[in-house]
C-alpha cells in the first residue's frame, strides 16, 4: 500500500527492509443470538474476547443495553464496536435531551445504519444484531452487514459462529422447509431462552472464537431481564 | 519549560495547552456522523485510492482471518409495455459464500409513483435511495408536483457520479409513470443512464433475459406480462447460485405501483414442473 508515499522515492529504500502492509484491522470473535415474539425478544451473547490464539478475557458482556427496551450485540474488531456504541449511546443522549423522549427501537435502527455508512469507505468492522421491542411493544430484531445494511428479522445470528448458528434457528424457530398443516408455530419466551442457550452451547464445541459463557438479555415490557450460562472454557 | 524558553518554542501553538471547549468537542463529535446532518458527506478513508487500497485490506484474510463482507448479488428485471412497467426481483443477499438473507426487499418504494430495483451493494442502493426519496420529496414541494423518472433518475446518476471511483457498487432500475407516460431507466454505479424498454441486471440477469426476450412483446396483457416476470426471475434463481428466495413482482400502473405477488422459488418450481408434465401428455 502506497501509505507513506516512500515507494515514489527507491532511491532512499534501505536494502534488505520489509515492508509491511496497512492493517487496522483485528478480529477478535463473539458470537449473537437474537430471538423475537410477540411480547419479547431474546438477545445472546457469548462473553469470550479473543485474537488469534489468545484469549484476552473471559468476562467481556458484549450487549450494549440502549434504552429500556433496546439492546444492541456488537462483535468483531472491539475497538470498532467501542467506538461504535459510544457514538451510538451519545447521539441517543442528544435526541434526548432535543426531543425529550427516548428513542424508539425503529428509530435507533435507522441511525446506526446511517452512522455505519458514513465510514463507507473505510468501514466498521462489526457485526451487528440488535434487538428491542418496538411502538406496538412487539418483539424486533435488526441485522447489519459492515457498512449499514440493516434488515428487519424475528430471529438472527452474528459474529464468528453466526454461519454456524443460523441453520439452527432456521430449523428450530423458521421452520424452513417442512411440510407444516398451517402457520408456523409460535416460539415461547421460555423456549427462546432454551434454543438461545443450546445453539451456544453448540457453538462453543466448534468455533474457537465463541465460548465461556454467554450472556443472555430478555426484554419484555417489565423490562431487561439479565442471565448467565457458563459454557466450555476450553 | 525553560529549555522551552531558551529554543523560542514557548509560543508555538504545539507548545500551547489545549482546551477543549464544547465546540470544539462537538465539531469533532461531529465528524462520525457528518451524514446525519447532510448525506452527501461521508467520512474520507484514511489511505488514498479506497477501491484498491480497501480491497488489499481484506484481500489478506488468509493471513489474519479478517474478511469484511458486504451483502450482495441479485437477479432483477424490469420492463416496459402497453400496461406499465413490470418489475420483478429475487430476494436473496449473500456475503460470500454466506446467505445472509433469503427474505430481503430488493424493490424500494421510493414513493407512490417511483419504485428503484436494487443490484449490487445492498447498502449502497438502500442509503442512496433513501437519499433520492428525500430528494423527490423536496422536488415535490419545491414545485407543487411530482417529479419525473427522467429527472429522479439524474439525481441517481449524478449522485453515482460524485462518488465514481470510490467503488460504490450499485446497478438500479428506476420505475415510475409520470405525465410522459411510464418510465423505466437504468442507473449504476460508473455514473451510465440510459433509459429503455427491457432491462435484467444482476448476476442472474442473463439467465432472466433468456426467458424474458423469448416471451416479450408491447401488447401483452396485464396477466400474462406479470407472469413473463416471474417465470423469468425463478429461472435466474434456478441457474443462478447467488439468486433465490422470494420472487418479487411489482406493477407500476398510471395510478402508481401495485406489489402482485411475492412467491416462494420453491412453491414456483413445483408448479412450473406440473406444466411440463402436463403439456407432454
Amino acid at each position: 500500500m502506497n501509505f507513506m508515499g516512500i515507494e515514489q522515492f527507491p532511491d532512499y529504500k534501505v536494502p534488505g527492509t520489509q515492508h509491511q502492509d496497512f492493517s487496522p484491522y483485528e478480529s477478535n470473535g463473539g458470537s449473537i443470538v437474537a430471538i423475537a415474539g410477540d411480547d419479547y425478544v431474546v438477545i445472546a451473547a457469548d462473553t469470550r474476547l479473543s485474537s488469534g490464539y489468545t484469549i484476552h478475557t473471559r468476562k467481556q458482556n458484549k450487549l450494549f443495553q440502549l434504552s429500556g427496551k433496546t439492546v444492541l450485540g456488537s462483535t468483531g474488531c472491539w475497538c470498532d464496536t467501542l467506538a461504535l456504541t459510544a457514538l451510538v449511546k451519545a447521539r441517543m443522549q442528544m435526541y434526548e435531551h432535543t426531543h425529550l423522549k427516548t428513542m424508539s427501537t425503529d428509530a435507533i435502527a435507522q441511525m446506526l445504519s446511517i452512522i455505519m455508512y458514513n465510514k463507507r469507505f473505510f468501514p466498521y468492522y462489526v457485526s451487528n444484531v440488535l434487538a428491542g421491542l418496538d411502538n406496538e411493544g412487539k418483539g424486533v430484531v435488526y441485522s447489519y452487514d459492515p457498512i449499514g445494511h440493516c434488515e428487519r428479522a424475528t430471529y438472527r445470528a452474528g459474529g464468528s459462529a453466526g454461519a454456524l448458528l443460523q441453520p439452527v434457528l432456521d430449523n428450530q424457530i423458521g421452520f424452513k422447509n417442512m411440510q407444516l398443516d398451517g402457520e408456523i408455530p409460535k416460539v415461547s419466551k421460555d423456549r427462546a431462552v432454551a434454543i438461545a442457550t443450546d445453539t451456544f452451547i453448540s457453538a462453543a464445541e466448534r468455533d474457537i472464537y465463541t465460548g465461556d459463557a454467554v450472556c443472555i438479555n430478555i426484554i419484555t415490557k417489565d423490562g431487561i431481564e439479565v442471565k448467565e450460562v457458563q459454557l466450555r472454557k476450553d | 519549560m525553560a529549555l522551552a524558553e531558551i529554543c523560542n518554542i514557548s509560543d508555538a501553538p504545539y507548545m500551547k495547552m489545549r482546551n477543549f471547549t464544547t465546540s470544539d468537542l462537538e465539531q469533532e463529535s461531529q465528524r462520525y456522523v457528518s451524514n446525519l446532518m447532510n448525506p452527501y458527506v461521508l467520512q474520507a478513508p484514511p489511505f488514498e485510492n479506497p477501491v484498491e487500497n480497501l480491497n488489499k485490506i481484506q484481500a489478506s484474510s488468509d493471513k489474519t482471518g479478517i474478511k469484511i463482507e458486504f451483502d450482495h448479488g441479485t437477479t432483477t428485471l424490469g420492463f416496459k409495455y402497453k400496461g406499465g412497467v413490470i418489475l420483478a426481483v429475487d430476494s436473496r443477499a449473500t456475503g460470500g459464500q454466506f446467505i445472509g438473507s433469503q427474505t430481503m426487499k430488493k424493490i424500494v418504494e421510493i414513493n407512490q409513483f417511483l419504485l428503484g430495483t436494487l443490484a449490487g451493494g445492498a447498502a449502497d442502493c438502500v442509503y442512496w435511495d433513501r437519499v433520492l426519496a428525500k430528494e423527490c420529496r423536496l422536488h415535490e414541494l419545491r414545485n407543487k408536483e411530482r417529479i419525473s423518472v427522467a429527472a429522479a433518475s439524474k439525481i441517481m446518476a449524478n449522485i453515482a457520479h460524485e462518488y465514481k471511483g470510490m467503488g460504490l457498487s450499485m446497478g438500479m432500475m428506476l420505475a415510475g409513470y409520470d405525465k410522459r407516460g411510464p418510465g423505466l431507466y437504468y442507473v449504476d454505479s460508473e455514473g451510465s443512464r440510459t433509459p429503455g424498454n427491457v432491462f435484467s441486471v444482476g448476476s442472474g440477469s442473463i439467465y432472466a433475459f433468456g426467458v424474458l426476450d423469448s416471451g416479450y412483446h408491447w401488447d401483452l396483457e396485464d396477466e400474462a406480462a406479470q407472469e413473463l416476470g416471474r417465470r423469468a426471475i425463478y429461472h435466474a434463481t434456478y441457474r443462478d447460485a447467488y439468486s433465490g428466495g422470494i420472487v418479487r413482482v411489482y406493477h407500476m400502473t398510471p395510478n402508481g405501483w401495485i406489489n402482485i405477488s411475492n412467491t416462494d422459488c420453491m412453491e414456483l418450481h413445483y408448479k412450473y414442473e406440473e406444466e411440463k408434465k402436463n403439456k407432454k401428455h
